[in-house]
This record gives structure tokens, sequence and C-alpha cells, in this order.
């Protein structure tokens, strides 16, 4: 007999072994996230996919479904917290949409955009972070980093590079790149990495491939982030 | 018979450090101004030229704050307006004149003014009129209470329309998906 959890009100089917949001995106239901890749081993930091199991807070990418579980997931007081944290990080780097060639394929502006996010709200930070433009086919832009952890995780895990990692802790958490001189140029990454595919948001992009597809014509234009929950499986830049 | 006329809300609209992109998007309501001037009456705007903010009932603001002059204007429009609109990315989140707030003013200026090439004898302007510049940009709502945002870099038509029609309706605000954009 198939196994099954309950969210919001509907029953999930899982296998063992899986998290409630693998089983939640494998069913179609979409429950936000930002740091969360099916291909990756969960890094459970951005807490976008925190559901309620039992009543109790928790993150849905590293909580193991059970059969019986009570989970909320799609609640004003959750998206509510969503939002709360989006904004944090919308005020904690320097996001400019209108200027930035992921807008329409970033999906922190997508997560911003489902949650009906109309303000920052916070005061910004407008931190220093200069870019990296080392590289001759990509570009390193560090003010718009969340600190996801998939490039690093991509780096180390599938390509076998490391040539990403993030330093220090807290507030000064960074992402930096592993060589001598800090620059891009300067380490084995090339453009089919993976670590170059996977970045959620504006940070790693491929020289002179900005506007290959307009704005307008964009991954998230059509639909919006929680319609593309099987769409969402492979997060390919220009798919 | 003598026939009763709806009190009219007053809108007041301002840009500060915007490029008043957003004030031709709420143009672009195109034919709906027409319902619109049935609704509201405006008070200080581009559209009307008066120069002082009177009391108003919503005050829709284009534009972050750069100098001393955008906080002043910000602050009377907090003052006279019972809903304070911030209309636009800049109003919104500082735009793209915050995008020099990495860069040390002097810097900045001296960059403009002096050492540009084509620029012989410049100089710093510093006549009393000119208000000062602040050293950071800053978005509207990091100063006053602002109680309406109308985010993108213009919001559509469309959307300034839907925040009009909802709150002369009486209704909270949203924008659903397509209207909604940073950018």
């Amino acid at each position: 007999m198939t196994q099954t959890f309950t969210l919001d009100g509907q029953e999930i089917p899982f296998t063992p072994g899986q998290t409630i949001i693998q089983a939640a995106l494998a069913a179609g239901v979409f429950i936000p996230h930002l740091c969360y890749h099916p291909e990756f081993k969960p890094h459970g930091s951005c807490k976008l996919c925190t559901v309620k199991v039992n009543g109790r807070h928790t993150a849905s990418c590293t909580f193991k479904a059970n059969t019986g579980l009570q989970v909320e997931s799609n609640t004003e007081e959750l998206n509510a917290e969503r939002r709360t944290l989006v904004q944090m990080l919308f005020v904690e780097g320097n996001h400019f949409c209108p200027s930035c060639e992921k807008s329409g394929n970033c999906q922190l502006q997508a997560t911003a955009y489902d949650l009906g996010m109309m303000s920052p709200h916070f005061d910004h930070f407008f931190p220093d972070r200069p870019v990296d433009a080392s590289h001759p086919e990509l570009l390193l832009d560090f003010n718009r980093c969340i600190l996801c952890s998939l490039c690093v995780r991509a780096s180390r895990d599938v390509d076998g590079k490391s040539v990403f990692a993030l330093a220090d802790r807290g507030i000064q958490s960074h992402l930096i790149v592993n060589a001598e001189s800090g620059q891009l140029a300067d380490t084995n990454v090339s453009v089919d990495d993976k670590a170059v595919q996977v970045c959620p948001v504006g940070v790693i992009l491929r020289k002179r491939q900005g506007f290959v597809v307009p704005i307008g014509e964009r991954t998230y234009d059509e639909l919006p982030i929680s319609g593309h929950v099987h769409g969402a499986v492979t997060l390919t830049e220009e798919s | 018979m003598e026939v009763v006329e709806k009190k009219k809300l007053k809108v007041a609209t301002t840009s500060l450090a915007g490029c008043f992109g957003c004030h031709m998007s709420f143009l672009d309501i195109d034919e709906r101004l027409f319902d619109l001037v049935e609704l509201v009456e405006f008070d200080r705007s581009p559209l009307t030229d008066i120069k002082e903010v009177g009391k108003c009932d919503i005050g829709i603001i284009e534009g972050g704050l750069c100098n001393a002059e955008n906080v002043h204007v910000l602050l009377e429009f907090r003052r006279q307006c019972k809903v304070l609109i911030a209309m636009g990315a800049c109003a919104v989140n500082g735009g793209l004149p915050a995008q020099r707030n990495h860069l040390p003013l002097a810097e900045i200026l001296s960059e403009v003014y002096l050492s540009s090439p084509g620029l012989g004898n410049g100089m710093i302007p510093n006549d009393p009129e000119l208000p000062l510049p602040l050293n950071q940009v800053h978005p509207i709502h990091e100063v006053v209470k602002v109680d309406v945002f109308i985010p993108g870099c213009p919001p559509s038509g469309d959307a300034i329309w839907k925040v009009l029609t909802d709150l002369l309706s009486g209704q909270g605000p949203s924008l659903g998906h397509g209207l909604l954009h940073y950018d």
C-alpha cells in the first residue's frame, strides 16, 4: 500500500527516504524554495520551504516524509514569513531587476512575485560588492548572491572542481572563488560546468548571452514559478 | 432639480530622483484618464504645474531620494496626503540612481565635473539654489511611512490603473501575475 502524508488537506504519496518537498513536488504540489534543488543534497539554509509539520516549523527540504504527518504549507501565516525572508534577501544584496539580465529567469524574483512582495519593507544595506569580469566567458556579479550554495555543491559534487565556496559566517558570509588571486579566470571553471548552469539568481552569467531570450518571453513570464512544478526539476539557464 | 456632484478625491503626484518614466506610464492608462478625472481632481502634479502640495487624499511619488530637496518634497507630501503611494522601482528600492551608492559622492562629482574628458575648466556646481546631493540614494520608505507600493521600471499603465481603481473602490490594492514586475 502506498504511504501518504497530508499536505494542506491533500494526501501526498511518498516513498520511504523522500523528504516532504521531494514528495510534494513529485505530486505536483509547489512549495516555495531557493536553495533546494532536486539534483543536490539539501542545504536547508534559505528556509523558504519551511512548513509546519504537526504544528512545528521545519524545512521541508530536510524533513523526511512519514506516514500520517499533518503538513501545512500554503497558509497565510507561512507565506507571510516567506515574504519576509525574501524581503531580507532583497535588502541584503543589490537586487536591481531593471538592469539585471537574469530578470524573468530569476527564481528569487519569481518567488517574490509569487508571494506578492510589493515592497522590500526593510532598510537597504547597499553593500559594496565588486563584480569579477576576469573570465573571458563568464561574469560573476556578487551583488545578487543569496548564498544558496548551489554553485558550491554543483562544482564540488558534479564538476569535481570546487571552484566556489562560502566564506566567513553569519552576516559576513559571502561567495568566494577558489583561486589564489580570487579571480574566476584563474580557476579551471568551464561554461559547461553544472555550477554555471545552476545559479538561481543573476550571479553566474554567460557573457554575451544576456538578452538572447528577450524580456517578456522568459521562464516566468507566462507562468508564475508555482506553475513550474514539473518544469522546475531541471533548472537550466536558457531552456 | 439640483444635481449633487460627488466629491472628487484629491490626488497629487511628483517625480523625485526618477526619470518621469513612471509618469509617462501613468499616461499610458490612455482613455481611462477620462474615467479617472470623473473620480479625482489633481493637485500638485506635473500635469497641473501646481508647485505646492495641498491637502490631498492620495499622493503618488515617483523616484527615490538623491538630494535635500527630494527629502523636503517627500515630507510635504507625507504631511498633506492621507495615502502615500511609492510608484516605480526608484521610489520602491532606489532604482538606477541607487547604483551610485557604493561610490563616495566626492569621487562621483569629481569624475563627472572635473576629470571626464571634454570638460575644460570644469567645476563642481555650487550655486546656493542647487539642492545638496545625499551621500546615498534612498527609497522613500526609508524616510517616511509609505502606504502602497507599485513596483516596476516603470509599472505598466495597467498596473497603475489596477492599484488606483482598487484604492478608489476601497479595496487593498494587489497586483497578480503579469502585473507585478520589478523590471
